[in-house]
């Protein structure tokens, strides 16, 4: 393949994966509700989504959830993370392992086996729900992207701490933490997402009424279009973009220049 | 090596929370699903549990069940086969012939959506394929005859909306095994005499093969249980399969035992998928 065809298909690639999301944004400007051309500019839409109550009440319920699940996700996956890293003990492979569940099996099974489980505990649906099911989702993720961090620290440099009498509490928060630092904020930006975009989980264990917002945007989509809709994607996934762009400027994931 | 105590309580604080809340929200959710799934009925209303097979039965008896499964599978043998297809020269490009800032600006690119929004971009195509809608304007405008191109609520509306949600998967992974890949094991077969067609298929795929299958597993796993895509792009008539059986009798038949039985049925054959291609898996890891 020589070198100009290549980045053609590449360019194909690129037009195939953003074109849907530009007329998305595109359309969310167009005076006309229907897609109607040509092209008329119109801030109507947007004007709209600010005066509707419920979407900005299920805007509201989706950041407190994933600010929710990012803290906890974090601070639970860091402290296993350091635990799996610094010790060797027997079962190590089998916890590592049991990761692997909340990220391979499909979301509509385990979002349906958390509706039966909740419900019949007792928990059912709603918030708490929702940030209970989210943070299990989320805490895997925080871990392989904490390990990986990890693994670039010389376990050297706590023994030297240790040695010269830093107790284990304060090698971890002088030596271990800053160093990981990174990984960590990574961590807990990847559980926002997880959290912020879950819509399968979420259908399930959100109570109608009391919705977050892809829940909300699908039920909308399944009654009929409207524009308003165009408007609120086109600010989620400029949300996303922007948070996964911090992501990548902290935590290098495409491997070495 | 034995462990001291401190250690030992240091490994059980540090790691148990993590752990009891997986347990609570995913393994004992799993457990009690597959508890369901041998009930005759929902006990919500406080009558003794009876147990029955008859749920596992439905699902060898009907046709219906059975044929939607294997719609589903085969539903994620073509979206996984077009997005290795197209995937693997993505990745190549990228891989190989791009340098510097420029590579990693259109790598962030590829896999930038991939972090958005999966509602939200099924939706962006749900615009575009309507009939008179976008595409078939812009088509109509670019070529001299008439196009008639309606494809939303179809098989084909399906598959394409499934590709885009899944093929940054497969770049990504088939991109890390190919850029550990030495180059100069090319030119020597290149030096050697060796033909474009022998290098990419004696050199470049063996190697690349782990990266390339951890993708493809990647892809079929969720597109097997995938709900959202048939749902909006599917529509009513095309938009029928396994994963959205399953969500009926969770949320309008509310046969909850019925649609756990199903669903662990799908789940063994996501294990098996799993267990098939762990050796390969493993590769990968490394």
């Amino acid at each position: 393949m020589s070198v100009i065809a290549g980045r053609v298909f590449l360019g194909a690639v690129l037009v195939f994966l953003y074109l849907p999301i530009a007329v998305m944004a595109l359309m969310s400007f167009n005076a006309s509700p229907f897609y109607a051309l040509p092209f008329e500019f119109s801030t109507t839409w947007y004007t709209r989504l600010a005066g509707n109550a419920e979407m900005q009440a299920a805007a509201a319920r989706s950041l407190i959830i994933a600010s929710a699940t990012a803290l906890i996700a974090t601070a639970l996956g860091t402290a296993a993370a350091i635990a799996l890293w610094r010790f060797e003990f027997p079962g190590k492979r089998v916890l590592q392992l049991l990761l692997f569940p909340p990220i391979a099996i499909p979301w509509l099974i385990t979002g349906t086996a958390m509706l039966i489980f909740f419900f019949s505990v007792g928990i059912g649906r709603g918030t708490p729900a929702l940030i209970l099911g989210h943070v299990a989702l989320a805490i895997p993720y925080v871990i392989v992207v904490v390990a990986a961090r990890l693994r670039t620290f010389d376990p050297v440099l706590e023994e030297a701490a240790r040695s010269l009498g830093a107790g284990a509490w304060t090698v971890t928060r002088r030596i271990t933490l800053p160093w990981i630092a990174p990984g960590i904020v990574a961590g807990a930006l990847f559980a926002f997402a997880v959290s912020f975009d879950q819509f399968v989980v979420s259908y399930f264990l959100a109570t109608p009424g009391d919705t977050t917002l892809p829940v909300l945007i699908y039920t909308a989509i399944r009654k009929g279009f409207t524009p308003e809709i165009n408007a609120v994607s086109t600010l989620i996934i400029l949300a996303s973009m922007l948070l996964m762009f911090l992501v990548s400027r902290v935590f290098r994931f495409g491997g070495e220049r | 090596m034995a462990l001291a105590r401190r250690d030992i309580v240091q490994i059980a604080g540090l790691i148990s929370p993590a752990y009891l809340w997986l347990t609570a929200a995913v393994f004992l959710p799993l457990s009690a699903m597959l508890y369901f799934s041998f009930l005759s009925s929902a006990p919500f209303d406080g009558s003794a549990p009876v147990f029955s097979l008859e749920h596992y039965q439905a699902f060898l008896d009907r046709p219906l069940y059975r044929g939607l499964l294997w719609k589903s599978i085969q539903l994620g043998l073509v979206v996984t086969v077009i997005c290795v297809l197209v995937g693997f020269p993505c990745a190549w490009v990228l891989a190989k012939m791009i340098r510097g800032r420029w590579r990693e600006a259109l790598f962030l690119l590829v896999i930038l959506p991939f972090w958005t929004n999966s509602l939200v971009r099924v939706f962006s195509w749900a615009i575009l394929l309507r009939g008179n809608g976008i595409l078939e304007r812009g088509l109509d405008a670019v070529l001299p005859f008439d196009v008639s191109l309606n494809l939303m609520f179809s098989y084909p509306a399906v598959v394409i909306g499934l590709v885009h949600s899944y093929l940054p998967y497969v770049i990504l992974t088939t991109y890390l095994s190919l850029q550990a890949l030495d180059d100069s094991l090319i030119e020597a077969a290149r030096s050697l005499g060796a033909r474009w067609g022998t290098i990419l298929w004696r050199i470049i795929l063996p190697l690349a093969a782990p990266g390339i299958i951890a993708g493809a597993v990647l892809v079929f796993v969720p597109v097997v249980g995938s709900v959202l895509e048939p749902r909006i792009l599917g529509g009513r008539a095309a938009g029928t399969f396994y994963g959205t059986v399953i969500e009926d009798q969770f949320t309008a038949v509310f046969n909850w035992p019925l649609g756990a039985a199903l669903s662990f049925i799908l789940l063994a054959v996501v294990l098996a998928c799993l267990a098939l291609t762990a050796p390969m898996l493993r590769k990968a890891q490394t």
